[in-house]
């Protein structure tokens, strides 16, 4: 409930430093603040310790995964805030504004990751994507951001319908919006059709194919920086909504949704790997390749078991890190092409080294986090005991986007390239920079560090 | 505690000398480490079944997975091999020159300690760790250092490997899955209990991965583009060691694991490698450039030991961990002449070289004799380790052996062809350069040369050091 309560106040509080606090770049050390108080307290909750005594009573349900979601969320969002947070400032006019819609993000997500009310499922995810569709248009100016912006507004408000119509179908064949009391022996058709629903309406907020459309667009029209955001903090908060809803209906559907999702999974992968080989463009190339990400994320709804919530645990932790880290240098550069990268070994050799960690934590080489994240997801299918070829499937795809991410690898240390136009960095940036990957190596190397949080 | 060593002195050293700025120093240093490595292999070589050979520490007991290191005697020949050979790669090219000479021996570094954890884990997910850090470095040292063409060419071996590396991964989670335990320790794998088709499957899929890396036909088509573009010290660390990750992790993993499916799927995989062993030799005739004739000749070799590893004979496995040493040896030889030639004359081509006899008479007599263990020729090392494979093989299956035999004789011509083209002949016009061999590489090479005839007249200490992992492998197949 901290973590509810505090963000919105945070947003609102942000909002006013807008019109009180003239130097801009106040706003994100004040941002920066309030996120470190937020994780402070998402984290006493799990030490049981609430400044809102609140009877969430049929609403929602704190438990640590969900909590510790969180913490892994505003951590990420942290550390994308203290990296970015220069670049966020050069985008549109109300700088304090977008730190505000970035904490009611926040709000939303940690309504998404502890819902026990198919209502709250559908108020989460409302309030993680109404600001997200004010931020993807911020730039004014933009006309690539404006059509993105409407695309994505359309196209959301549209898969909000649908999932308004899944709940009302669930809610008129059983009376109550409970997840739990959902877990009927059999589905009726009412209820299929409306799980159904849910389950497009959700694909379309995670990307996942063949949903993902609208996720190139505005991942290319939005500003970078909030598309580092979106890709990210966003994208796992509606994993664990996502996950948290197949929890408590995996028993009844059992083997009829087994299907759905492993065909869903296969076209994800599929689509997002294939695509983004052929990509020109670095920005390009990340947004198909999280929508490849995602493919493997869904392994965890596939499998549902415990082995599959640590590993989400883990992935988002691992693929957000590594995905803002590669965008906060991202949005350094003017050329974001491929030839962009070239040489950047020999100008900026920290950060081309770092660069270079993330994104093998991306493709899921031994000793990053990213390894354990995708090994985590694969040998939660394996301990179902079937669909061997499912995860066979996966490591092709894990080893075809090897491809792409060492092509930035590549271009970065092997290929020759003339002067690049890389804005100057902070000393901090770089040091920050460092201990994200530090971050990211050592849970390569002991993942227990993170998810031995969940059974404390 | 050897073990740890074995694996802690390099990573740390290599770590050090990415700060090395200047290039005598950070060669020196790197020379210095790998000796220091080479002492501790020889201190476990000598070891006899001392507490000191092996290490055991919890890691990730969530996932049922311990740092467990241990030396057995395959495992020392092949830490001695690791050892040995680094060094002398080291001196043997002293003299070259590298742009980021700190990154190149610092990467080369990082790959011995992946070589040389590949060779000591005891724990399945400890060994695939080690096994995609020794690709990581040999990777970036291919695509920065090598030849022309060296991007694309590395980045298909990359990706071949590392296909076959994620293939073995989702074996290892299937074989975890299936112990009683959740364990990865090696005694818990052994005593799998899969059914036939799982089995099988399951074969194929650690296999496929092996298979890439030693390269068995028709997984081997990365080999001869990636010899011919990497720097030739970094082929010598392919071709000298890292292929043994291969076939070593066949007799440590996967026959202990499948010893059914392996007997199942041996013809298949023999006559797999006998057509590479023929189908290698016959191209490897054909080629004009030294690099490439010599990278065909090892998939012939190393198809022998394909095929080898699979018959179920306690001679023919040991004929395989004794080949193993023998062929890093003798590759080792061959490329450090490649080398030489390449650094001095700026070519590797047959049609531009003959007649070097003349110019440097040392260096021929020790190029012969690297050739004639390449040929496997009595008294040589190779002869043992050759013997006893064909022996086996030709025990297995008449057929296949005699086909197999075919390849000695190829071996022969391709060889003995090469010597005569660039050490005899006339002289050729582009040759009118001089040919000076550093003292420090015709040192090596003697020493190559020492070990070549020492272990070819008296094989015994070798084979006595891995007698213990041939019988125990024999006693759980059979």
């Amino acid at each position: 409930m901290n973590t509810i309560i505090l963000s919105a106040i945070f947003g609102v509080v942000m909002m006013f430093t807008g019109i009180f606090v003239e130097n801009k770049s106040a706003y994100r050390h004040i941002a920066a603040i309030a996120l470190l108080l937020l994780l402070g307290f998402n984290i006493a909750e799990s030490g049981h310790y609430n400044i809102f005594k609140i009877d969430t009573g049929y609403f929602l349900h704190f438990e640590k995964f969900g909590l510790l979601f969180n913490s892994v969320c505003i951590f990420s969002t942290l550390i994308y805030v203290l990296l970015s947070g220069r670049d966020i400032e050069k985008v549109g006019k109300n700088v304090a504004e977008s730190f505000a819609l970035i904490f009611f993000v926040l709000c939303g997500v940690g309504i998404s990751t502890s819902y026990t009310n198919l209502l709250m499922l559908f108020l989460g995810i409302e309030i993680i994507s109404i600001p997200l569709y004010i931020l993807t248009g911020s730039e004014k100016r933009n006309l690539k951001g404006n059509e993105a912006s409407l695309k994505y507004f359309l196209m959301g408000s549209f898969s909000t319908g649908i999932m308004l119509m899944g709940i009302a179908m669930l809610y008129g064949s059983g009376g109550s919006f409970l997840v739990e009391k959902l877990s009927v022996a059999r589905l009726s058709y009412l209820e299929a059709l409306g799980m159904l629903l849910i389950f497009f309406a959700l694909s379309f907020k995670v990307s996942v194919a063949p949903f993902h459309f609208w996720t190139p667009d505005v991942y290319d029209g939005a500003p970078t920086v909030f598309t580092s955001f979106m890709a990210t903090v966003v994208k796992v908060a509606g994993f664990a909504a996502f996950i948290r809803l197949f929890e408590s209906r995996y028993g009844s559907m059992g083997g009829q949704t087994e299907h759905l999702i492993a065909l869903a999974i296969i076209l994800t992968l599929a689509f997002g790997n294939l695509t983004a080989v052929f990509q020109q463009s670095v920005k390009r190339m990340l947004a198909y390749s999280s929508i490849a990400q995602a493919g493997f994320m869904m392994f965890a709804l596939f499998a549902v078991n415990d082995t599959a919530k640590e590993g989400l645990l883990l992935y988002a932790a691992a693929y957000s890190l590594a995905t803002i880290g590669i965008f906060a240098v991202l949005a350094k550069m003017d050329d974001m092409t491929f030839e962009g990268f070239n040489g950047l070994a020999k100008s900026q050799p920290l950060i081309a080294a770092l660069v270079a960690i993330f994104l093998l934590s991306l493709a899921g080489i031994p000793l990053t986090a990213g390894f354990f994240a995708k090994y985590y997801m694969l040998s939660a299918i394996v301990k179902t005991g079937s669909y061997l070829g499912l995860v066979i499937i996966g490591v092709l795809f894990a080893a075809i986007s090897a491809y792409y991410y060492f092509k930035v690898i590549q271009a970065m240390y092997f290929k020759e390239g003339e002067e690049i136009a890389f804005a100057p960095v902070t000393l901090t940036f770089k040091y920050l920079l460092l201990g994200v990957a530090v971050v990211i190596v050592v849970l390569g190397i002991y993942p227990n560090a993170l998810l031995s949080l969940l059974y404390f | 505690m050897i073990p740890v060593l074995l694996i802690v002195v390099p990573i740390l050293t290599g770590f050090i000398t990415f700060f090395i700025r200047e290039e005598r120093s950070a060669k020196a240093f790197a020379l210095l480490s790998s000796v220091a490595t080479l002492a501790i292999a020889l201190m476990g070589v000598l070891m006899q079944n001392s507490k000191q050979l092996s290490f055991d520490a919890a890691w990730l007991q969530m996932l049922g997975s311990r740092f467990t290191l241990s030396l057995d005697g395959m495992g020392k020949m092949l830490t001695l091999l690791t050892a040995i050979s680094f060094p002398i790669i080291f001196a043997s090219t002293y003299n070259n020159k590298y742009k980021n000479p700190n990154a190149f021996y610092g990467l080369m570094l990082l790959s011995q300690a992946g070589l040389l954890g590949v060779f000591c884990s005891f724990d399945l997910l400890l060994f695939y760790f080690f096994w995609e850090l020794a690709l990581i470095p040999a990777y970036f040292l291919c695509s920065k250092w090598g030849g022309e063409k060296r991007i694309p060419v590395t980045f298909k071996f990359f990706i071949y490997t590392f296909a076959g590396s994620l293939l073995m991964l989702v074996g290892i989670l299937y074989v975890n899955f299936r112990t009683p335990e959740h364990s990865f320790a090696i005694s818990s794998l052994r005593n799998l209990n899969l059914g036939v088709k799982e089995e099988n499957f399951i074969f194929w899929l650690f296999f496929i991965a092996f298979a890439i890396k030693m390269p068995i036909f028709p997984f081997h088509t990365w080999q001869p583009d990636t010899y011919e573009q990497a720097p030739t010290a970094v082929t010598m660390v392919l071709s000298g060691v890292m292929v043994k990750m291969g076939v070593f992790a066949v007799i440590r993993w996967l026959l202990p694991m499948f010893p059914d499916a392996s007997y199942r799927m041996a013809d298949i995989v023999m006559i797999l490698a006998v057509i590479g062993m023929i189908y290698a030799s016959l191209i490897a005739i054909q080629q004009d450039d030294m690099k490439r004739l010599v990278a065909y000749s090892s998939i012939a070799h190393i198809g022998l030991m394909g095929a080898s590893m699979f018959t179920n004979n306690a001679g023919g496995i040991q004929g395989v961990i004794f080949q193993m040493f023998a062929h890093g040896i003798n590759v080792l030889g061959l490329w450090i002449v490649v080398d030489v030639i390449e650094q001095q004359l700026g070519t590797r081509k047959f049609s531009q070289l003959g007649g070097l006899a003349q110019k440097a008479p040392t260096l021929a007599i020790l190029f012969v004799v690297m050739a004639l263990a390449n040929v496997a020729l009595p008294l040589t090392n190779s002869f043992i380790g050759e013997f006893l494979m064909f022996n086996s093989v030709f025990g297995h299956n008449p057929w296949l052996g005699a086909a197999a035999c075919i390849s000695i004789i190829l071996a022969a011509v391709y060889t003995l062809w090469m010597v005569q083209k660039i050490f005899y002949g006339e002289v050729r016009e582009a040759e009118s350069r001089e040919l000076k061999v550093p003292v420090n590489t015709q040192l090596m090479l003697v020493i190559l040369a020492v070990m070549v005839i020492a272990f070819g007249v008296y094989p015994q200490p070798m084979i006595n050091l891995t007698s213990d992992t041939v019988s125990k492998l024999i006693a759980q197949i059979k």
